[in-house]
């Protein structure tokens, strides 16, 4: 059942050296406080899955804190690359980094099948992509009722999942709201989910009947951390920063800048820190 | 890019072209960059019905300013209705209900072959660029394929270092050979001309020069032998209605953008 924790405690009671983690969240919602406190944490030999890995895991790679990396798109969104971990894989720096890469169809199917709890699962994709030649993960199947041949890959089964959510009721019950990206089938396809929150209601009596509502007996453990998904954004609350994205390119592209700002931005800061870094970002009432 | 003497940029041009190929009824799997300004433009001119879809899971979306992700807020509060990304990609993409697919390119070849991807060997790249997304199954599932891009000798080429998304392969029947029954790229808008298949090799073949452009301009900057049609087109200017569409949304985008980091030097 799941526990309400101070974010500290449910990262070092769910994440271990070693294992396969997702730290979802499609542009919105992405789980920044949870990664910073892996990041103070300092765990390491970690397998890094995300559809679009964006700052959180630049920063953990550049930490070197993986061993490798499962993505689909590689990007700063809207900005442009990735800098330390453009430097992992053009220059093994600091330390090399194996790369699993998919299409989001890719990467989509298979967090869906590993909450669906099958072995893989198999779509029309692929088709001429390069992709199929360098991934020996991406193989093919025919259809035994018309022949048609589809694509492949192996579920995704993090040992734990990360996601960013607006709220948590007190019986531990999340609710996702706005672009929901992968989050839900990140969840499920876990062995534990860890999720941060905005705030903690009484219930969810009043709310529409089909929202995502992610059962609290699918979550280990929910932390309270407002801001926690800065500079990405919780619809409803506050906006994008995308300043920071811009800022970002500068700061990771320089490997001093990048360790004195981690230094000062995570490993010197706490949870408690990110709720000021929204207060210009939240919407007027 | 400087205007030209007739009053708007050759960047202003390609979107406003790119944006003229969209129609009221197209359902829109919107790249971003280049192809969301396009698709935005269109949406506000001439196709006011078109659905905008963007792969976080937005379906008929009307954003007031450009998105600077493909995941912005705006981008789902303006929405008919947001659908997690495995829907996206099974129900609405594979499901066949994307008429254009509109992709930017880092890279591109003479058959509409794009790459995103790698610049050198995939295993020791040169240069580590985002990859894919969700490109390689727009590029197969939608109906048809545009493509946006300014022209560069570095990024129109012959042959490109990694097939993120497949085009017309080495031209001719290839996609039918591998099985993908959608007519992918069927139109190329630069900020030079406008491009389109050749109906049997498949080879990108200019069209319409936009105003003022020179076939030499064309060539220079492309890194292939261009292929110009007999008939060949003047692209019409743009209209005042579409530069003021333009450059409003532009302007919208800017301040929406600065507006963040305004707030954040005030604290």
């Amino acid at each position: 059942m799941v526990k309400f924790l101070p974010l500290k405690k449910a990262v070092a009671e769910n994440l271990h050296d070693g294992d396969t983690v997702a730290f979802e969240g499609f542009t919105h919602l992405i789980p920044t406080a949870a990664a910073h406190e892996a990041i103070r944490q300092s765990i390491r030999e970690l397998t890094l899955i995300r559809m679009t890995p964006d700052l959180i895991y630049d920063q953990m790679i550049g930490m070197g804190m993986a061993k490798k990396i499962v993505f689909s798109y590689l990007g700063n969104p809207g900005v442009g690359l990735l800098r330390r971990v453009r430097d992992a894989i053009e220059n093994g720096f600091p330390r090399p980094i194996e790369v699993e890469e998919h299409s989001h169809a890719g990467m989509a199917n298979a967090y869906e099948a590993g909450a669906a709890g099958l072995p893989c699962a198999v779509f029309r994709g692929y088709r001429g992509a390069g992709l199929a030649t360098v991934n020996p993960n991406i193989k093919s199947v025919s259809c035994p009722f018309t022949g048609e041949v589809l694509a492949a890959v192996p579920a995704i089964r993090p040992d734990v999942t990360f996601i960013h959510a607006q709220k948590a009721d007190r019986k531990g019950n999340v609710l996702v709201e706005g672009i929901i990206g992968i989050q839900k089938e990140a969840v499920l396809a876990a062995k534990r989910a860890v999720v941060t929150v905005e705030e903690v209601v009484d219930n969810f009596n009043d709310l529409h009947p089909n929202l995502t509502v992610l059962p609290n007996w699918t979550i280990a453990a929910i932390s309270v951390v407002p801001g926690g998904s800065h500079p990405s954004y919780t619809h409803g609350y506050y906006d994008r920063d995308n300043s920071a994205y811009l800022e970002w390119d500068e700061i990771a592209a320089d490997r001093d800048r990048f360790q004195a700002w981690m230094q000062k931005n995570v490993i010197e800061s706490s949870a408690d820190d990110f709720a000021a870094r929204v207060e210009h970002l939240r919407k007027a009432a | 890019m400087s205007e030209n003497d007739l009053g708007f940029t050759p960047s202003e041009m390609m979107t406003i072209a790119a944006s003229r190929a969209l129609k009221n009824d197209d359902v829109c799997f919107v790249g971003i960059g280049a192809p969301s300004a396009a698709c935005n433009v269109a949406r506000l001119t001439h196709a006011p019905d078109i659905t905008l879809i963007y792969e976080s899971g937005t379906i008929g979306t009307a954003p007031d300013v450009l998105p600077l992700s493909i995941g912005d807020g705006e981008l789902c509060e303006t929405a008919v209705t947001t659908v997690a990304v495995p829907e996206m990609f099974r129900y609405w993409l594979q499901g066949g209900r994307i008429t254009i697919g509109f992709l930017g390119a880092a890279q591109l070849d003479k058959f509409g072959n794009i790459n995103t991807t790698i610049i050198g060997d995939y295993a020791h790249p040169k240069t580590r660029l985002p990859g894919g997304g969700g490109a390689p199954e727009i590029a197969t599932s939608s109906r048809e394929v545009y493509i946006t891009m300014a022209q560069s000798k570095r990024g129109m080429v012959e042959k490109i270092d990694f097939f993120t998304s497949f085009g017309h392969g080495e031209g001719g029947d290839h996609r039918k050979r591998l099985g993908i029954d959608t007519a992918g790229p069927t139109l190329l808008i630069t900020d030079l001309a406008v491009w389109k298949p050749d109906p049997v090799t498949k080879e990108f073949t200019v069209v319409s020069l936009h105003p003022g452009v020179t076939r030499e301009k064309v060539q220079a900057t492309c890194g292939w032998e261009a292929i110009f049609a007999e008939a060949l087109d003047e692209t019409p200017a743009p209209t005042e209605l579409e530069l003021k569409t333009l450059r409003d949304l532009q302007a919208r985008t800017k301040t929406a953008h600065a507006s963040a980091a305004k707030g954040k030097a005030a604290q």
